[in-house]
């Protein structure tokens, strides 16, 4: 099943929708100003009557696996149900119809909103301020490195490397780049964590952060972590906290306590701000005292229950994004952090570990588990066994998997574990629907001993089969060489393409 | 469940941290209820002040417009907002296709060859297209030609000085310029040369990057057409509520020769084994994922749910929808121009310069205006000011099809009471 694209579906009959002041007089823009500044021809966007738009979308919509219909097993992702209150929070008018440059007096209600969700967020992972202006958890990651480099250089000091584990995201690695740093790769030991020998032997004076994330991406917690906290302050470099891992500890432990010195956190994992298939997320970043002059300005300032927005940071690293961050997931953050308090997040996090050793324990006997556990919110699982005997690989689980209504896992995450198949569970699915995965995948393991081809061919029950990236490769590659009109990356008619 | 996994107690899992970093509980409130939790919130909301669309004159980047219900009846539909970023194609789809209609849509209003999936707003586009220009010719200064929003080069400016760029505002561009970024119209509202501009970037050997505003885009030449290398802009118009400044979306669109420096996700065509056309994530080898610490940019998602709003909006506007929303916000601001320019002591403050629905005007007591407007339930002018101490006594007016005439007669009686 598929759906044409709205430019195939547009009709030069449809008229253009009934607007306001259309038929007002005065001088149209095309009768004052110069004819240079003019556009030559209208954009070429589609022309669909409202029925057939909503018609178009509702297709679309239905082609889509989404956490309201389907079980999201994303290592690493966090995807927990949406509560749908924080939607009906973020919509009311006395938020979405804000000015961002209304003066203060008239704003005070979201200034205070923004004060709340700071102390929550500060109270939870044990920082001293937090910024909310990054948009996304890899703009936090660069935001909390700016500030290590600003902080830094006002001591005299011009660290040039930042210490980034093999087993990391790769937005570690990225964002360390793009804020000015050599990236060093530090080596996972036997067990899973990070080698304490060989994280000793990178540190030196030119180091200026170990970025980290605990439990780490194979759902295992660094248990050496005070060790590894003191080994990287007495060379005087910082300690950096990936906060993807934050839904496993939630009143369990903070990472402020374990020494680290700035702390990102994804408000669209733990604080159940909803995907959106992509984004808006938001990337909050906490800090220790130290680093609390770098902060991006302006910052929330509360002085007897008057709010201020106070751009006199003469150190800050600047500006991260226009206005105040993604206020809209604020909003939803924060109306979850109310309802559940913090019993609630306790319970959250609390109930994420035992749903993934749970589950962890089903299926141990189906997948090969690299590492010994028990693990934290998720564990690594492996295929390799079966690449082995039955050449099937960790992507032919995947696809089978959204042939059982199953998203797939994280697939070939982290780097460190042959055919990975990392699986995050989550607090909020139900042990029914834990027990049904582990059913589909002792199912698939089962078909793969037996019928290997037959998983080779999955997903057979999808909108589409599995889609040719190589050739799609090809085709861009084509275009951008000059050798082909298509151009791949957008529709053109027909008529357009062929000349 | 412990039983299965043959322990006691939760405690049995949580064995691996140590004790003396274990927290007995968070210092924060207990629960609440839904209804409690909607009260306290509703409560914060109600402590804002929320001035009505047709008496918001107010712009600076955000704007007040119509928006049609089916912006909203698409982006709340579950099935969008709580999917996750499109990595399984094959359960990802309508996200995809969605994505990819969001692409092409950009293009065509860009006048350019390919646009990326979103960013996230558009200070952030400015951001990544100079850092684009940098990667593309190696140059490490990048030219800010008249006013460009003000925390646009704020934000350049922390991107920047990341790279080791630096940022000039004003001057002629030299042979160490990566590029020269332009904004039209400005953030004054003004219209500046975009063909002369471009064309002192490129005799340079500058890219030209013009930040545009979207719906300005139906009536003025697209950024193609003039032969800018890189269009940025930000998406609000397109079907987004103010809502204290996100979440937007941010666009950037390029000349196919840029593709592989373009930041962010790219959606592009792929067939199944039964030649049925699907969508893919494509060009990934220049994401961090794969690329890591050699990525082009660190993002690794986009503004996907405020693209498909933008999607909506456009595919409901249509190209004559929009040019009517263009043309009766330039007709309406121009009618606004001239009745505020009469009042007495009032002028226009570039007098010479054209402009479409936001312009400068100079105001006697220009504080004293806005705060006396605000007492009448009007969102007035933007003290511009505050960032261009040039502009002492200058506001920027903006209309657009919400204003209607009787609130233009409201604003100016408002004014001269």
């Amino acid at each position: 099943m598929t759906e044409p694209l709205s430019f195939e579906l547009s009709r030069p009959a449809v008229d253009p929708p009934r607007l306001p002041g259309a038929e007002e007089g005065g001088a149209p823009p095309g009768d004052v100003l110069p004819g240079e500044l003019l556009r030559s021809r209208p954009p070429g966007l589609p022309r669909l009557s409202e029925p057939e738009l909503m018609r178009h979308y509702s297709r679309l919509a239905s082609l889509n696996y989404s956490i309201s219909e389907n079980f999201y097993p994303l290592g690493s992702c966090t995807m927990k149900y949406n509560p749908v209150a924080n939607e009906a929070a973020a919509a009311l008018p006395g938020f979405a119809g804000l000015h961002p440059y209304q003066d203060e007096e008239t704003v005070q209600g979201a200034l205070e909103l923004m004060w709340r969700l700071e102390q929550a967020l500060c109270a939870v992972v044990g920082v001293d301020r937090v910024t909310l202006q990054p948009a996304a958890g890899a703009h936090g990651e660069w935001t909390a490195l700016r500030m290590i480099r600003a902080y830094q250089h006002s001591k005299g000091e011009a660290r040039t490397e930042v210490l980034v584990p093999d087993s990391a995201h790769g937005t570690n690695p990225a964002s360390a780049a793009l804020s000015g740093f050599q990236v060093v790769e530090v080596l996972s030991g036997p067990d899973g964590r990070i080698s304490l020998a060989d994280l000793e032997s990178k540190l030196s004076p030119r180091t200026a952060a170990l970025m980290l994330t605990n439990p780490n991406t194979l759902g295992l917690f660094e248990r050496e972590i005070l060790d590894i906290a003191e080994l990287v302050h007495s060379t005087g470099a910082m300690l950096y906290y990936d906060g993807a891992n934050l839904n496993a500890f939630m009143g369990i432990c903070r990472p402020g306590d374990m020494g680290f010195d700035a702390v990102h956190m994804n408000l669209h994992k733990t604080f159940t701000t909803p995907h959106g298939g992509g984004g808006p997320g938001a990337g909050p970043v906490g800090v220790k005292s130290e680093l609390v002059p770098f902060l991006p300005s302006p910052t929330v300032e509360r002085t007897d229950g008057h709010l201020t927005l106070d751009h006199k940071h003469p150190q800050s690293i600047g500006r991260v994004r226009s206005f105040y961050g993604n206020f809209g997931m604020l909003v939803r953050a924060y109306t979850y952090i109310l309802a559940m308090g913090g019993d609630g997040l306790s319970q959250a996090s609390q109930d994420a570990v035992l749903s993934a050793n749970y589950l962890r324990k089903l299926v141990e006997g189906d997948l090969e588990m690299p590492h010994d556990g028990p693990c934290m919110h998720e564990f690594v699982a492996s295929a390799n066994h079966l690449n082995h005997e039955n050449g099937v690989r960790a992507l032919d689980i995947a696809k089978a998997l959204l042939d059982r209504q199953f998203y797939a896992p994280t697939v070939y995450f982290p780097l460190v574990v042959p055919e990975a198949i990392m699986v995050e569970p989550t607090e909020t699915e139900s042990k029914a629907t834990l027990d049904s995965f582990a059913h589909a995948i002792k199912e698939i393991v089962a078909e793969a001993k037996t019928n290997p081809q037959g998983l080779h061919e999955e997903p057979k029950n999808t909108p589409v089969g599995r889609l040719d990236e190589v050739a799609a490769a090809r085709r861009i590659n084509a275009y951008l060489q000059g050798q082909s009109e298509d151009p791949v990356l957008r529709w053109k008619s027909p008529s357009e393409t062929a000349s | 469940m412990l039983e299965t996994i043959g322990v006691k107690s939760i405690n049995d899992l949580l064995v691996d941290i140590p004790q003396s970093l274990r927290l007995r509980s968070l210092q924060l409130p207990a629960g609440l209820s839904e209804f409690e939790t909607m009260a306290e919130v509703a409560a914060l909301a109600g402590r804002n002040r929320v001035f009505p669309d047709r008496l918001t004159f107010r712009g600076g980047g955000v704007y007040r417009r119509f928006i049609p219900s089916a912006v909203a009846a698409v982006t709340s539909k579950p099935e969008f907002y709580t999917a996750y970023t499109p990595y399984q194609a094959e359960a990802s789809q309508g996200t995809l296709q969605a994505i990819f209609e969001y692409q092409t849509l950009i293009a065509e209003l860009t006048g350019l060859d390919v646009s990326n999936a979103s960013l996230y707003d558009g200070a952030t586009a400015v951001a990544e297209a100079a850092m684009m220009a940098h990667v593309h010719n190696g140059r490490d200064e990048v030219l800010v030609s008249g006013y460009l929003h003000p925390e646009y080069v704020q934000v350049l400016r922390a991107f920047s000085e990341a790279r080791g760029i630096k940022v000039r505002k004003g001057g002629e561009p030299n042979k160490k310029t990566a590029a020269v970024i332009f904004q039209q119209p400005d953030f004054l509202g003004l219209l500046v040369d975009p063909r002369a501009l471009t064309t002192a970037a490129h005799d340079a050997g500058a890219l030209a990057i013009a930040c545009v505003d979207p719906i300005s885009l139906a009536v003025l030449a697209p950024p193609g057409e003039y032969g800018a290398d890189i269009a940025v802009g930000e998406g609000q118009q397109l079907g987004m509520a103010p809502s204290f400044g996100g979440p937007h979306v941010g666009f950037i669109a390029c000349r196919k020769e840029l593709v592989r420096k373009l930041p962010g996700r790219l959606v592009g065509t792929a067939h199944d084994a039964q030649g049925r056309r699907g969508f893919v994530l494509a060009l990934a080898a220049r994401e961090q994922h794969i690329r890591r610490e050699k990525a082009t940019s660190n993002i690794c998602t986009n503004h996907s749910l405020c693209a498909l709003a933008a999607a909506v909006y456009l595919t409901y506007m249509g190209p004559y929808g929009l040019r009517q929303v263009a043309e009766v916000s330039f007709k309406r601001a121009h009618a606004l121009a001239e009745r505020l320019a009469a009042l007495p002591g009032w002028e226009m403050a570039f007098p010479e310069r054209g402009f479409l629905n936001e312009f400068p005007v100079r105001a006697p007591k220009s504080s004293a205006v806005v705060r006396k407007l605000a007492r009448k339930g009007i969102l007035g002018g933007l003290d511009v000011s505050r960032w261009f101490r040039e502009l002492k006594g200058v506001l920027t007016f903006t209309c657009t099809e919400v204003n209607d005439a009787k609130a233009l007669d409201e604003l100016v009686a408002a004014l001269e009471s």
